[in-house]
């Protein structure tokens, strides 16, 4: 390539978020320093028969609020309407013009990108079910495919199943801003939007773009997915109580919640922001991406490959491992995930492990899936702004072998000057991102 | 630190014309059409009864005897991903762990795997022994499904279906444990995975990447849904092969496909020091969205298109001059390839009348996520032969479009070659690829 690496630095510049915690950064973040549990009985669709009937949806959302176009995104799945609502807050943020042909803003739309960890779109159950129905022979367990495209042909909505794929929420959202620089999208799981957040960075760094909108947003609150999710075991049953149901580090932890929801970062070339004299909330400092190699079931049983990717993103930063603050988890509530992402920080932070404060904001807003990285970074440009980490909840039982400082229960204040916020994902998908406090130097 | 040069050291493809790169790249350059009346089910009612189906295969003899178990969990797609990878690590002569576990000679947190996918599709197949334990008066019930339904489907259906498993799958077979991504950008997932691939090298994260996309379009719920937003042709279902016309005046729609194309990126250096056979160098990438509405289809002047191509050039350091091949994505679908002609003609102006345009899924259909990969696959075989094969289906050119597609095969050499695509939602791409000179 004939491009010269740049080093440009990279800064956030604007956020915004729709999730089961609110649909605004300060709501959400209200809550979570307040330890609320966004998670109740499922109402998008009938759960009350699954093994999990409950989960945390996002409530009362009106995509209305935030565009002026309703038109253009009303078919959009669900991902794709709070990608709006969260890609409108950033983007106002940043000093960003939405929804014009003529931006006033001074930002080139072909230096303007969008980079997305976005997932699938429900299916039209009862199409899909329906089509299955007509057309299945119980007695010969075979399909009749002329009454299976009856039904389909008849029930399945042109938009809609386009709305179904997975690259739909990015294009949104260049409608929405008029971005014509890269674009891309990507779906590697649970670990998508910190994915989508770190290789948008490089995009910047590497002097590919000046601004890049960056995140994820994901709704698997479907009944394909929680099927899917409930067969794997991987699902919390613990339906008389949701919301304790997603207990990180706990002995009694029993899976994790369903959540969804989109977070929106806006990533910006130092240059660019300072140009524009826009407000700088934290600076991009490492990105680390590596693979298990082991298994599609499960994590590698030592954190191989969590631990590659969070030693990358350290060596990416140019910090050492005593310089970072605060840990993000993934902390998903699973047997497994937890136990394995206690080894892999102790590996990383030997004896200091146990000093780094380490929490998972699941327990309050469940797990996002492929929006879920980028909502908990979120969380820790917040923490450094306001000198405060947020709680584990539901931390009232600890697992004895777990036994790293999990901010149990409470918020805690505290100088935070750099974050690392680390996802994994089905399949051995491991993702870190590190931001510090911007500082000139 | 200078920069770093980035190269393509293997190549693996599987398509309707084959089921390897060596194969497809045959049937190119013999016209052969590798589109068919659907067999995978019937589709009898289906607007569009055609696709570009892949010959019969056996996954177990693409894995190690160790991981003949995991095949159990491959969906459609990710076994020709699969398929695909096998060909091209042999082919550059990487030594995996798939390959020979006593000869290993990569360092697998040194190579990086970025695998393009589609949204895969369940079979209705396999739900539907659940489904019909979940009705109740004809109609489904999901109260039934979750009580009695849900409890049939199999533990690990879930796995199956995930896009990112076409990339797991290969880099537990090969070990392959650097940074890995899947990118799901529909059409153009194939293009950006490449490129994207090729960064993670230049910027040091990796020394080696497996790179492309593969997608199993021939499934009841895809084609119906390209059905249904329009995309499909439903005039030849009794003349496959003359059914995919892209560029032409009688152009009516696309035929779906399965397929899939991967490469073997390597940083120049450890190519060199292995002496490894280098197809081409990776010159660079250009990006950018078409935005209309309704968006299954791309804006009429292709500026998105355009804007790829001018910034791919401009990364790779060239003007239109250079370039010597342009494969489209050419669909067949008359308004998006009218757009598609449209917005190449602006980013090339006059050169448009030189430069050769040879679409290819006349041939191998549209691979949706597949089809970026075997385009270039395509490409670095036209590269290596100095061979551009002959376009199919396109008798008489579509008004608006002034492209000098390649009707008759030529003997070329080609300096630089450049792929280009676009997808429903918008996204366009553009990868430039350059002759390798030392």
């Amino acid at each position: 390539m004939a491009s010269e690496k740049t080093n440009e630095r990279v800064v956030i510049t604007g956020m915004g978020i729709v999730c089961p915690l609110g649909h605004d950064i300060e709501t959400m973040w209200q809550a979570v320093l307040a330890g609320k549990s966004g998670v109740d009985k499922t109402t998008i669709f009938d759960a009350s028969t699954f093994p999990t009937t409950f989960s945390a949806e996002v409530k009362n959302y009106d995509v209305t609020r935030f565009t002026k176009n309703p038109q253009l995104h009303k078919d959009g799945n669900r991902g794709s309407r709070f990608a709006v609502g969260a890609t409108v807050q950033a983007c106002k943020q940043a000093g960003i013009n939405v929804e014009t042909n003529n931006p006033a803003d001074g930002i080139d739309r072909r230096r303007m990108g969008i980079y997305l960890g976005a997932g699938e779109g429900a299916a039209n159950h009862q199409a899909f079910f329906g089509a299955i129905a007509a057309g299945w022979n119980d007695q010969t367990n075979q399909m009749d495919w002329a009454k299976w495209t009856d039904v389909a042909a008849f029930e399945m909505r042109a938009m809609h199943e386009l709305e179904q794929e997975a690259n739909m929420p990015a294009a949104h959202l260049a409608m929405l801003t008029g971005a014509r620089g890269p674009i891309r999208s990507c779906l590697t799981a649970c670990a998508a939007s910190t994915q989508s957040t770190g290789e948008a960075a490089m995009l910047i760094r590497r002097g590919d773009a000046d601004i890049m909108i960056a995140g994820g947003a994901h709704s698997m609150i479907h009944p394909l997915g929680q099927t899917g999710f409930n067969r794997l075991t991987a699902l919390s049953t613990r339906n008389d109580s949701p919301q304790t149901a997603s207990r990180p580090f706990t002995a009694s932890r029993d899976g994790f919640v369903l959540g969804e929801g989109s977070a929106i970062v806006i990533l910006e070339g130092l240059s660019s922001a300072k140009k524009r004299g826009v407000k700088i909330l934290a600076e991009i400092i490492g990105y680390g991406s590596s693979s298990d190699a082991f298994r599609v079931t499960d994590m590698h049983e030592e954190g191989r490959g969590a631990i590659a990717a969070m030693e990358a993103a350290i060596a990416d930063a140019g910090i050492s491992r005593e310089d970072v603050d605060y840990v993000n988890a993934h902390g998903t509530s699973t047997a497994e995930n937890d136990l394995i992402e206690t080894k892999a920080i102790k590996a990383v932070f030997k004896e200091r492990a146990k000093q780094v404060p380490v929490s998972s904001i699941k327990s309050m807003m469940g797990h996002l899936i492929g929006a879920a990285g980028a909502a908990e970074l979120i969380t820790c440009v917040l923490a450094i702004r306001d000198g405060v980490v947020p709680a584990t909840i539901n931390l009232n039982d600890p697992d004895p072998q777990l036994d790293l400082d999990y901010v149990p229960n409470v918020s805690r204040k505290m100088s935070v000057n750099i974050a690392m916020k680390e996802s994994f994902g089905f399949g051995g998908q491991n993702n870190v991102i590190i931001i510090r406090k911007y500082a000139e130097n | 630190m200078g920069r770093t040069r980035v190269v393509i050291t293997g190549i693996g493809a599987v398509s309707p014309l084959g089921l390897t790169a060596v194969k497809t790249w045959e049937g190119l350059c013999t016209g052969r059409c590798g589109i068919g009346r659907i067999t995978a089910f019937e589709p009898a009612k289906f607007d569009c009864q055609i696709g570009g189906e892949v010959e019969q295969y056996k996954i177990q003899q693409y894995v190690p005897k160790a991981f003949r178990k995991m095949t159990k969990l491959m969906s459609r797609d990710i076994e020709l991903a699969v398929i695909a990878a096998d060909e091209a690590v042999r082919d550059s002569g990487l030594i995996t762990k798939a390959i020979d576990e006593q000869k290993v000679n990569i360092n697998p947190v040194r190579m990086a795997i970025n695998v393009g996918a589609g949204l895969i599709s369940c079979d209705p197949c396999e739900l539907a022994p659940a489904v019909a334990k979940s009705i109740t008066d004809g109609k489904f019930d999901i109260q039934k499904w979750g009580r009695d339904g849900l409890g049939l489907v199999t533990p690990l259906w879930l796995l199956k279906y995930l896009p990112n498993m076409l990339a797991c799958h290969i880099g537990i077979i090969h070990d392959i444990q650097g940074p890995s991504n899947t990118i799901t950008c529909a059409e153009v997932s194939g293009h950006l995975s490449i490129a994207e691939a090729a960064e993670v090298i230049a910027r040091g994260s990796a020394d080696i990447a497996l790179a492309g996309g593969a997608e199993a379009k021939i499934n009841p719920v895809l084609i119906m849904r390209q059905c249904l937003i329009k995309r499909t042709t439903s005039r030849h279902n009794g003349d496959p092969e003359n059914a995919c016309r892209p560029f032409d005046t009688e152009a009516s729609g696309s035929v779906f496909g399965d397929g899939g194309g991967i490469v073997i990126l390597e940083n120049l250096e450890t190519a060199q020091k292995r002496g490894a056979k280098i197809y081409a160098e990776y010159a660079g990438v250009g990006q950018s969205a078409s935005i209309n509405h309704p968006y299954e289809h791309i804006e009429p002047d292709g500026k998105g298109i355009t804007i790829a191509i001018e910034n791919a050039m401009a990364q790779a350091g060239i003007t239109p001059k250079d370039i010597d091949l342009i494969i489209p994505h050419g669909t067949g679908i008359p308004q998006d390839d009218v757009a598609e002609a449209k917005g190449i003609e602006a980013a090339m102006g006059n050169e448009i009348k030189r430069i050769p345009v040879w679409p290819t899924k006349s041939m191998l259909s549209n691979t949706g996520a597949g089809s970026g990969g075997l385009d270039v696959v395509a490409a670095l075989c036209a590269m290596r032969d100095g061979l551009i094969p002959a376009a199919k289906n396109c008798v008489k050119k579509a008004a608006g479009c002034n492209l000098n597609i390649a009707t008759t095969a030529q003997k070329t050499k080609i300096r630089y070659a450049l792929c280009c695509g676009y997808t429903y939602g918008g996204q366009t791409a553009a990868v430039v690829l350059r002759k390798f000179e030392s």
